[in-house]
């Protein structure tokens, strides 16, 4: 990998574009805890950068600076060439910034297709008017934006549970109406918290097809949290390690796993007495 | 049998979305609306009208309004009654201050009027949520009230301290005051019931009501994906409050013609608003109108069944009928907390594979 100031060119042979996001020096705390301690990193368009770290690491904390739920004590975001004002988390959603959770958080009370079609708020515009009056603007917005809505549940594979509500499905299958939902956004950036966590070997396979599928298909730039080391290895092509709160090692998967920083604070380390 | 869908395709988005896909549902609505506007007027009395249908029509709008708010929107609400206040006093002071203009234009106002007010008390709404909302809304409930009862500028200096409606007329007919005609009346409220439901129907299918469901279902993820809740709420309670009010006005200018606002739009008609939508079905424009029939038709039928055929003493029924509600409630919270509504739903899911059910 050749690091450039536009770009590098990956394993598989992807052109990596310039940075689109940088966190620099961010601290967070929480009373007298120090979650994340001045910590920076960038995120370059069209990669797919892991966060990984042990338990209470502060991987998530990292992501919820991003999405806006925690504003940080020190540090800039920056988004597009420019820095980011404290801003509220549907503030972000609207600059194109879309998230999972890792317990899922889909509208129970909705449909799949309902709950699709929510990740299209963002596009969705005419206001309460056009809206009771239907007929016209608002039926016409609808239409298109269903488009697209459905074009990423086909993509996603789950045409046959569309109508179903969201309340009946399995495990699985929310986890990927959740990455639908996010998808509908066509966001820039999809931060994902974990989106294979309790998931079986096949449910697994099917989620990093559909992640993979995600970036080469539509180009999306996505940062994901995960705890199983293949997936993530596999999966990222460069990756950030967290270790209570302070960044550890940062570079392509290959140079992570030979940072004996690393391998320290997965496998433990023996103190001197 | 009585009920397919087989051969109904849909070929296009819109065809899809559209609020009755089956076939047969179409027909059906087009009819019952056919009944309502053509066939009704034609053999309704002043009995029929003022027992049954102006307070169904009524109810039906408040619980519409209500149930955006509270079904759609998830902000529980207990100051139906007060907003309905506010609706029926703005249009007292319409009708006469601008005794000219036409009632419709006052009612709608008076829905305006009413929905801005709204506004004003969901603001705490941001804060608080479930039951602190609630008491913070009764306080509206309360305060309204009080205010309607001792700012004499709201019932024009009158010396009984209630507002009663001058006479007003619609195209040429008289629709308040003494003088009305059953079938006059009985259209004036249907035109706003379904223009009411025309209109929650529109916003719940589009962006505005996934919006409000979204904040319902969970608010972090509603944020998350985008959703201001300062505006998602806020509109919840203008809409709602604008149907309310609407309401409100029609309560007062046409079914009763004198309120005493104690009386008739105390924290009773904030609950009885809220058990339509309860056992009709939160969430649901049908479950509105399901709920305010049920309502309004149980004292109506317990009075011909237990006094007229029973002989049973009124104060008696009268109590029963508390009874019979207030087990209802407790039995559709437990049994079915999606109402009346969702009990047709099953129904119909039940008929349409019928009489083969494997």
């Amino acid at each position: 990998m050749k690091d450039q100031a536009d770009g590098y060119v990956t394993a598989d042979g992807r052109q990596i574009g310039p940075v689109v996001m940088e966190m620099k020096n961010i601290t967070l705390r929480f009373g007298g805890v120090e979650a994340i301690k001045d910590i920076s990193f960038d995120v370059r368009e069209g990669e797919i950068r892991a966060i990984i770290g042990p338990n209470g690491a502060g991987k998530s904390s990292m992501l919820n600076v991003i999405s806006g739920f925690y504003v940080p004590q020190e540090g800039e975001v920056w988004y597009k060439g420019a820095r980011r004002a404290p801003m509220k988390p549907f503030q972000v959603a609207q600059q194109g910034i879309a998230r999972t959770f890792q317990n899922i958080a889909l509208f129970e009370g909705m449909t799949v297709l309902d709950n699709v079609m929510t990740g299209r708020l963002t596009h969705m515009k005419t206001g309460l008017f056009a809206q009771s009056i239907w007929k016209g603007k608002a039926e016409a917005e609808e239409t298109a934006n269903r488009a697209v809505a459905e074009r990423i549940i086909d993509f996603l594979e789950i045409q046959a549970i569309r109508k179903t509500p969201v309340s009946r499905l399995s495990y699985g299958l929310k986890k990927r109406v959740e990455l639908a939902r996010a998808l509908a956004a066509e966001p820039s950036i999809l931060l994902l918290d974990e989106p294979m966590a309790g998931m079986n070997v096949e449910e697994k396979e099917d989620m990093s097809r559909f992640i993979l599928d995600v970036n080469d298909e539509f180009g999306t730039t996505i940062v994901l949290i995960e705890h199983d080391m293949g997936v993530v290895m596999d999966l990222s092509d460069r990756v950030v390690v967290m270790d209570y709160g302070k960044k550890i090692g940062d570079g392509t998967p290959h140079d992570v796993r030979n940072n004996q920083a690393v391998i320290d604070a997965y496998l433990g380390v023996a103190h001197d007495a | 049998m009585l009920y397919r869908e087989s051969g109904d395709f849909s070929s296009t988005y819109p065809q899809d979305s559209q609020t009755f896909p089956i076939k047969f549902d179409r027909y059906r609505y087009y009819f019952v609306l056919f009944i309502a506007i053509a066939v009704i007027p034609f053999i309704i009395n002043d009995y029929w009208v003022n027992s049954l249908f102006l307070p169904f029509l009524i109810y039906a709008i408040a619980a519409i309004g209500l149930n955006i708010l509270v079904g759609y929107c998830g902000q529980v609400s207990l100051g139906t009654g007060g907003f309905m206040a506010v609706g029926a006093y703005a249009c007292y002071k319409l009708m006469t201050s601008f005794p000219d203009i036409s009632m419709l234009v006052h009612v709608l106002l008076s829905g305006l009027i009413t929905a801005a007010v709204g506004v004003l008390f969901g603001l705490p709404s941001l804060r608080i949520k479930g039951f602190y909302l609630a008491v913070a809304t009764l306080a509206a409930q309360f305060f309204l009230v009080w205010l309607f009862n001792r700012v004499p500028w709201f019932y024009n200096y009158s010396a009984s301290g209630q507002i009663s409606a001058p006479e007003r007329t619609f195209f040429g007919i008289n629709i308040t005051g003494a003088n009305t005609q059953a079938w006059a009346t009985y259209l004036f409220c249907l035109m706003f019931v379904i223009f009411s439901a025309y209109i929650a129907r529109n916003l719940t299918r589009g962006s505005v009501g996934r919006k409000w469901m979204a904040i319902r279902d969970m608010d972090i993820a509603a944020e998350i994906i985008g959703v201001n809740p300062l505006r998602a709420k806020l509109t919840a309670f203008a809409v709602s409050s604008f149907f309310v009010g609407i309401s409100g006005a029609l309560f007062f200018s046409i079914y009763l013609g004198a309120v005493e606002v104690g009386e008739v739009f105390g924290i009773q008609k904030s609950f009885l608003v809220l058990f339509m939508i309860i056992i009709g079905g939160l969430g649901s424009i049908f479950g509105s109108f399901a709920g305010a029939a049920f309502l309004v038709l149980l004292p109506v039928v317990l009075k011909i069944v237990g006094v007229d055929w029973l002989g049973w003493p009124t104060d008696i029924v009268a109590h029963l009928q508390l009874v019979i509600v207030g087990g209802l409630i407790i039995v559709f919270l437990i049994a079915e907390p999606h109402g009346l509504a969702q009990l047709w739903r099953v129904a119909k899911e039940k008929l349409r594979l019928w009489p083969f059910p494997h």
